[in-house]
């Protein structure tokens, strides 16, 4: 109970800072795309980028001052697995135009029909990955 | 002054997200990977975060738009594009098989980054590595491809 309780708790903060972020900035949060703009020519632009994502990096430790502890997080993957997955993660999330976040988020807020084929996509692969992966074994 | 309070509306808005992946468990990549073990131990919980997350910014894009400009900005920025293309479909399938491999996504691995360490670093190195693949090396490639083709525009990124 208390897992879908954090969940959605959690849920509402992205949200609300997805909102802020546009009401504000006029930015979309799309985490893969700040974070390749955190990557080019430094400019105001760039440092906005570099801001938003330092802030992502602090969110954890922002965790661990409220409740006293780390998130939980279990990690399965082995390094060159890892490497593979973020190539591919990196570059799907760049030609696609968006993660979780950009399409997830905010495309689904703003009723993108690209972003709803793109959501679609994305978890139809990621569940049919894994369910290759159980039965690769 | 307004580029100083537009760059700690970037850090502030940044750390909420931040502490909402932190609290929501989208960081935990093994719970992500129950998530999408759909056919095995499924964990639907995290579908919770989605619908959090869209609840709250369904009503606030539209308050947004109804405000003519941002706050701190002269105008918005948002995503151009209407056409589904291969590029969508394709960039969403390659994104959908790393994430299901790892069970990160591009917000989680950065977060975990700060108390994680070697994994998440290898993996957001590499996530990185890939980003810049595409923007420096394909993008180009496909924007001269795409132009001589006459649909020149149609790559956000690409063009910047």
């Amino acid at each position: 109970m208390t897992a879908y309780l954090t969940a959605l708790a959690g849920g509402l903060l992205i949200g609300l800072s997805a909102t802020l972020l546009l009401v504000l900035n006029g930015r979309i949060a799309g985490i893969s795309g700040i974070v390749a703009g955190a990557l080019r020519r430094p400019g105001l632009l760039w440092l906005g980028n570099v801001c938003f994502a330092a802030g992502l990096f602090l969110g954890p430790p922002l965790y661990r001052l409220a409740f006293g502890a780390w998130p939980a997080l279990r990690l399965e993957a082995s390094p060159w697995l890892l490497v593979v997955a973020g190539l591919l993660v990196g570059f799907g999330t760049r030609l696609g135009a968006g993660c979780t976040s950009g399409h997830g988020v905010c495309g689904l807020a703003r009723l993108s029909p690209r972003s709803m084929v793109a959501v679609g996509t994305f978890l139809g692969t990621a569940v049919l990955t894994v369910f290759l992966q159980h039965l690769l074994g | 002054m307004m580029t100083f309070l537009r760059l700690l509306a970037a850090l502030g808005t940044g750390s909420l997200f931040g502490f909402g992946l932190a609290l929501s468990g989208m960081v935990d990549a093994g719970r992500v990977r129950g998530f999408l073990d759909v056919a095995g131990a499924w964990d639907p919980s995290l579908a919770f975060v989605l619908a959090g997350a869209v609840g709250v910014a369904l009503p606030g894009f539209r308050l947004a738009r109804r405000f003519g400009r941002p706050l701190l900005e002269v105008c918005y920025d948002l995503p151009g594009q209407r056409r589904i293309d291969w590029r969508l479909v394709t960039g969403a399938v390659l994104f959908g098989v790393g994430w299901g491999l790892a069970g990160f996504c591009p917000g989680p691995a950065v977060a975990a980054l700060s108390f994680v360490g070697t994994p998440a670093l290898l993996f957001v190195a590499a996530m990185l590595a890939g980003m810049v693949l595409h923007d420096r090396l394909v993008a180009p490639r496909l924007a001269g491809r795409s132009a001589a083709g006459g649909q020149a525009g149609s790559l956000p990124g690409a063009a910047r």
